[in-house]
């Protein structure tokens, strides 16, 4: 006979039925848990893994985007991106802090991203192609983004939703710049329009899957809904996305690729079938630029090796000046 | 020196003070453009976050520069930044070197960041009220580039033995381009004389004391011989024309393009 896993049941052996129900009522009470409250080890564990995910993702997340601003189209293009790429490593860096109140360190967390053991989502790992798909993450990637961000500013752990907090805050303009943006492309130029158009057919779809598997296929979903973490389901926050964004686009005079999309009697806008497949095989890495964007990071890292060495010397003399 | 406002400039004074700008802003693009190449390589995620403000300040400052150009007769500013090749680029060799390893970028910066602090302190006190405002927005940054880089050369010159001889390689390689961001345009002198334009020489001078004091006094660093003339700003190395190729790409692929 197997026994349930304390990722299935929340409980780690050691821990008291008292403890648990005693912070579960903390939670339905709608209190924040800071980081010296007593909480279940699985709790600190989910959220170690969703927390460094995200801080991966803000980090890795800088790649794509950046590798636009060498060419970016004019001065104020160029000033609007460098500070939406800063603001990415901003996020990595608070989301870190977050996850250090929980004991995990920056130095472990990075080396599981660099080993690959940590994800990072996935979206990251699609190539952009053209300035234009630059303000299409800014709408899209960030519009998703921000529908989840808002969700966890929720969330039952304070750090964690204090980050959310003002991160969400500077999302709003990395979304407000994209869509921008691209509705001024779609205004512009026929090689404009086109190159908006077609970024839009690249990143709908992506987009859309990054919200996660539909509620039946989650894994992680039962205990992070009942501790506070997770306040909507996957397909909840998609269907915020949709009924947001479908009608923008469509003013904008742009092709949503969904032949099957629609609005229902509700009002709601309702999609075609996502191929998960794609979103698989990007997550496993097998498709898209994992191994590249990993290459960057890793690269960045071991180039700076010398500096961080050269930091940590400077620091222990300065110590040992003053302690003497 | 005189401190009578200038209300009027005349045709030489604006053909002068228009090149100047254009300087000026040249420096700031091409520098800006180099370090943010850092972006999301940086070798800690707080410098991504640093040094991409650095940069935005830089970008900023050229927007500034460029507008107030615009007022006197000067074309749009992303067509001065877009459309002009390496022939047309009035930028120091110090900015449009490539951006070498983390010490060099740092080191350059340094050089930079002073000389422009000290420059845009004198032109706080010009004659000439737009560039007085400009000047005084600007230096506000430049003082905390300033702190910022300064401090970054002392932790790598007195970091480690690596750290250490990759900083000095950086100022060996950098030091004899950086007088260059001390050569006067042409005209330059009579705005000078005007008040409308600090002094360069003292600008010069006061420099040359601030980060000799730095660089060999605290941090134990060697300054090479500085060659006695310099190469105009009308030419460049060959490493400008691939940046601006790569920074003009998207604009000129589009020149029909009236929104970006």
């Amino acid at each position: 006979m197997t026994h349930p896993t304390p990722a299935q049941t929340g409980i780690t052996p050691g821990e008291t039925a008292e403890q648990h129900a005693h912070f579960e009522a903390r939670i339905a009470r709608g209190e924040k848990i800071e980081a010296g409250d007593w909480m279940p080890a699985e709790y600190r564990r989910q959220l170690i893994r969703m927390i460094s995910q995200h801080a991966h993702s803000e980090v890795v997340g800088m790649l794509p985007e950046g590798e636009w601003i060498t060419r970016a189209p004019s001065l104020k293009r160029k000033t609007i991106l460098m500070a939406k790429v800063q603001d990415e490593a901003g996020h990595g860096q608070y989301l870190y802090h977050a996850a250090e109140t929980l004991g995990a360190t920056r130095e472990d967390m990075l080396q599981a991203l660099l080993s690959g053991k940590a994800k990072y989502s996935s979206i990251f790992n699609y190539p952009t192609h053209t300035w234009a798909d630059v303000g299409m993450i800014g709408w899209l990637v960030d519009g998703a983004a921000i529908k989840n961000q808002t969700m966890l500013a929720g969330c039952s752990y304070g750090p964690y939703s204090r980050a959310m907090v003002r991160i969400c805050s500077e999302e709003t303009f990395h979304h407000k710049q994209g869509k921008e943006m691209i509705v001024a492309y779609a205004q512009g130029t026929p090689e404009q329009r086109a190159m908006a158009q077609d970024a839009l057919n690249r990143w709908w779809w992506p987009a859309m899957m990054m919200l996660g598997p539909h509620d039946a296929d989650s894994p992680n979903s039962g205990v992070l809904t009942r501790w506070g973490i997770k306040l909507k389901s996957n397909d909840e926050v998609r269907q915020e996305f949709i009924n947001e964004h479908v009608p923008e686009l469509l003013e904008a005079g742009l092709t949503i690729p969904d032949p099957d999309l629609h609005q229902d009697e509700q009002g709601n806008w309702r999609h075609g079938p996502i191929h998960w497949d794609e979103f698989w095989a990007v997550i496993r890495g097998e498709q898209g630029l994992n191994k590249e964007r990993l290459g960057a990071r890793q690269h960045a890292h071991d180039d700076g090796a010398w500096v961080r060495d050269a930091l940590q010397a400077y620091t222990d003399r300065q110590r040992a000046v003053a302690a003497d | 020196m005189t401190t009578t406002p200038t209300t009027h400039l005349t045709d030489t004074q604006t053909q002068a003070l228009l090149l100047k700008l254009t300087v000026l802003a040249d420096d700031e693009i091409i520098l800006a453009h180099r370090d943010g190449e850092w972006t999301g390589h940086a070798p800690i995620l707080e410098e991504d976050i640093a040094l991409a403000n650095i940069a935005q300040d830089e970008l900023g400052h050229a927007g500034l520069y460029l507008s107030l150009a615009q007022t006197l007769g000067g074309s749009d500013p992303d067509r001065v930044a877009f459309w002009r090749g390496p022939d047309d680029y009035r930028n120091t060799r110090l900015v449009e070197l490539p951006k070498g390893d983390w010490a060099f970028t740092m080191v350059r910066q340094f050089l930079y960041d002073t000389a422009e602090a000290l420059w845009l302190e004198a032109a706080t006190r010009s004659t000439y009220a737009p560039l007085a405002e400009i000047a005084a927005k600007a230096v506000r940054e430049e003082k905390f580039h300033v702190q910022h880089t300064a401090l970054w050369v002392e932790r790598l010159a007195l970091g480690t033995p690596e750290s250490e001889r990759r900083t000095q390689a950086a100022l060996t390689e950098l030091w004899p381009h950086a007088a260059q961001l001390f050569q006067p345009v042409e005209g330059e002198a009579e705005l000078t004389a005007a008040g409308i334009l600090p002094d360069l020489n003292a600008v010069h001078a006061r420099w040359t004391d601030l980060v000799t004091r730095h660089l060999v006094d605290k941090c134990g660093l060697t300054l090479p011989d500085a060659p006695t003339t310099q190469p105009g700003r009308d030419t460049h190395t060959h490493h400008l024309a691939p940046l601006l190729e790569e920074m003009q790409s998207v604009a000129r692929q589009h020149p029909d393009a009236e929104v970006w």
